[in-house]
């Protein structure tokens, strides 16, 4: 079985994310792999090894901005494709999931596709369900476990509203998993060793035939939301329970409840 | 002769999520604004109901596609059918909630139509025609404006920010029944089975939340059973822990919610979690309770009303962002508060 798995990188979630000229910053803090991200690799990594098959991984980004990439391989991924074009600088998400179809076209007969459930950055968490739609095949977003996965058919349970819906669906198909799925592993020191020296392609639009590839999203101003004044009082007293009864004076005071 | 401006009812089983009336309520202001009435859209099977409801909370007009092949939402049918309607009346504007099914139709519909999404948005502002978006970006730390050149604008409207219309039963309007646009062996998907969750008060409808962190763990007065090694001796406590936040969290009508330390530390399930791997949540009040407050559960949660703060650390980051703030252990404080409130709650 051939699976593929993609990926993408963002900024460290403990960093401090700041708008300077306009533009987003996270000071010095590292691009790490997407956190959703990893759980797609586990999924991809454990369902290859029990259906004895490979998982490519797939990302793109500017050039060199390989980290989430050589994560997933350092975790265990057996090769990488990554899509860079200075065309794919602010193209909206339906431009990206044309992009991400076209190159899961080119790697070729794959099977199974999986998705984190949403990336930390923009947060649209639309990408796994998007490219299901480019490629024609069937979308199983915000799986939280495979129960059952053969040769042309899968059937997962999503994690819905209202607890989980079974479904069942033929393959190709695309796959978001999110964290129940389970933990992912950390990457092992001969992956981290092999991955930093993966060879690899780098597609252009040109190669993915998407020369005329167009956005149709602008994003005109992004700030920083504006400082909530908060006026901390700390509530004391002798005991719990004098504490308790003066919170609770003051919360119903607040008239939120 | 339809409307330009609709609206996408997320319903399941034949009742519709609360976010689908903020979606009517929404979609009238832009009606103001834009001119023309205001058309939702209802899928399902026996779901007249729902459109009924849809007229009450202020809908002009409703397309009902009343059929057995849409009774469970699968991704693929409900796109084709959105589409085609689409394609049929061409609205220049479609509003989704921000649900598991809005958010993922509104991306896949998007695809169809060679148009883009402002996804999450928790602001909607117009201005010659042309509609600018807010919404939350890095779970909350900024915010970005966002607009659409191509028609419909697709909008997923977060949860809670946008005010419900109040319904009023006596309102009708336009019943149009359409055709299901997929027959059943044109669909290669099947919802086999649903298994319901826990229960409990969904955190992202939730005006209430009560969450708890690694310090409910923190209780020196349990003794745990002595049969039990240091790591379940550990959740044993954090589970007795989480019974006082949960006892609570139901004398205020509230969800329970976790930090990430919690749920890693296996005190309580995933869904619980807030934060930036978690839920995005902006409840009326927000109790942190044995939470000191890493960035990424501050960023799901800082959007709250009002926030209060029970810790043991006074220099624990979430007091900044506390209106009321204890200094103390969380297992002494919460049972007399719960008890206060109750009595204030009920007299």
């Amino acid at each position: 079985m051939k699976i593929a798995v993609c990926v993408k990188q963002v900024p460290d979630t403990a960093a401090q994310i700041v708008v300077e000229d306009g533009q987003v910053s996270w000071g010095d803090a590292p691009l790490i792999i997407n956190p959703w991200d990893e759980y797609a690799v586990e999924a991809a990594l454990q369902q290859a090894k029990a259906q004895g098959g490979s998982v490519s991984v797939i990302s793109m980004g500017k050039e060199g901005e390989t980290e989430g990439m050589k994560h997933a391989l350092a975790m265990g991924c057996n090769q990488a494709f990554f899509v860079a074009d200075p065309a794919l600088e602010g193209i909206d998400n339906v431009a990206a999931a044309r992009v991400l179809a076209a190159a899961i076209e080119k790697v070729g007969d794959v099977d199974l596709v999986f998705f984190g459930k949403q990336a930390v950055d923009s947060d649209s968490g639309m990408m796994a369900g998007q490219v299901a739609r480019v490629l024609g095949w069937p979308a199983l977003t915000l799986t939280s476990s495979i129960t059952e996965l053969g040769d042309e058919t899968i059937t997962v349970e999503r994690s819905i509203e209202e607890g989980l819906q079974v479904v069942e669906s033929p393959l190709p198909a695309v796959v978001s998993v999110t964290k129940d799925y389970g933990e992912p592993r950390y990457p092992s020191f001969m992956g981290i060793r092999k991955a930093a020296r993966a060879k690899y392609p780098i597609w252009g639009l040109g190669d993915l035939q998407l020369d005329k590839l167009t956005s149709v999203m602008s994003w005109p101003e992004i700030v920083q939301p504006p400082e909530r004044e908060i006026l901390t009082e700390i509530v004391e007293g002798g005991s719990p329970q004098e504490i308790a009864e003066t919170l609770a004076d003051k919360i119903m005071a607040e008239k939120v409840i | 002769m339809t409307n330009k401006i609709w609206v996408f009812i997320d319903q399941f089983e034949g009742n519709a999520l609360q976010p689908s009336w903020e979606g009517i309520g929404a979609a009238l202001t832009l009606a103001e604004e834009l001119g023309g009435g205001v058309t939702a859209l209802v899928f399902g099977q026996d779901v007249e109901n729902v459109a009924q409801e849809a007229f009450h909370y202020g809908a002009n007009e409703v397309l009902l596609a009343d059929d057995a092949t849409l009774a469970d939402y699968r991704s693929a049918p409900y796109t084709q059918q959105l589409t085609q309607l689409v394609e049929a009346s061409a609205p220049d504007v479609i509003l989704f909630p921000t649900t598991t099914r809005g958010r993922e139709l509104a991306g896949m519909a998007a695809v169809d139509l060679e148009t883009g999404v402002l996804v999450d948005v928790t602001d909607l502002e117009v201005k010659d025609g042309v509609i600018t978006a807010t919404r939350p970006i890095y779970a909350g730390k900024l915010l970005t404006k966002v607009q659409c050149s191509a028609t419909p604008q697709i909008i997923t409207l977060r949860g809670r920010v946008f005010a419900k219309p109040e319904p009023d039963e006596s309102r009708s309007g336009t019943l149009t029944k359409v055709e299901p646009a997929m027959s059943e062996d044109a669909i290669v998907t099947d919802v086999v089975d649903y298994a319901t969750s826990e229960g409990g008060v969904s955190l992202t409808d939730a005006a209430v939340i009560v969450s708890g962190g690694r310090g409910v763990s923190n209780n020196p007065a349990l003794n745990p059973p002595a049969d039990l090694d240091e790591e379940e001796q550990e959740i044993w406590k954090a589970q007795q822990g989480f019974e006082l936040v949960g006892e609570l969290a139901q004398v205020l009508g509230a969800a329970v919610g976790a930090s990430r330390a919690a749920v890693d530390a296996n005190y309580i399930s995933y869904d619980h979690q807030v934060g930036q791997t978690g839920k995005i949540v902006s409840p009326d009040m927000y109790v942190a309770c044995g939470i000191s407050g890493a960035i990424q559960h501050l960023a799901g949660m800082r959007a709250s009303k009002v926030i209060v703060a029970i810790n043991k650390d006074p220099d624990a980051p979430i007091f900044k962002l506390a209106r009321f703030g204890v200094v103390g252990n969380m297992h002494a404080i919460l049972p007399p508060l719960t008890e206060a409130l109750r009595q204030r709650l009920e007299g």
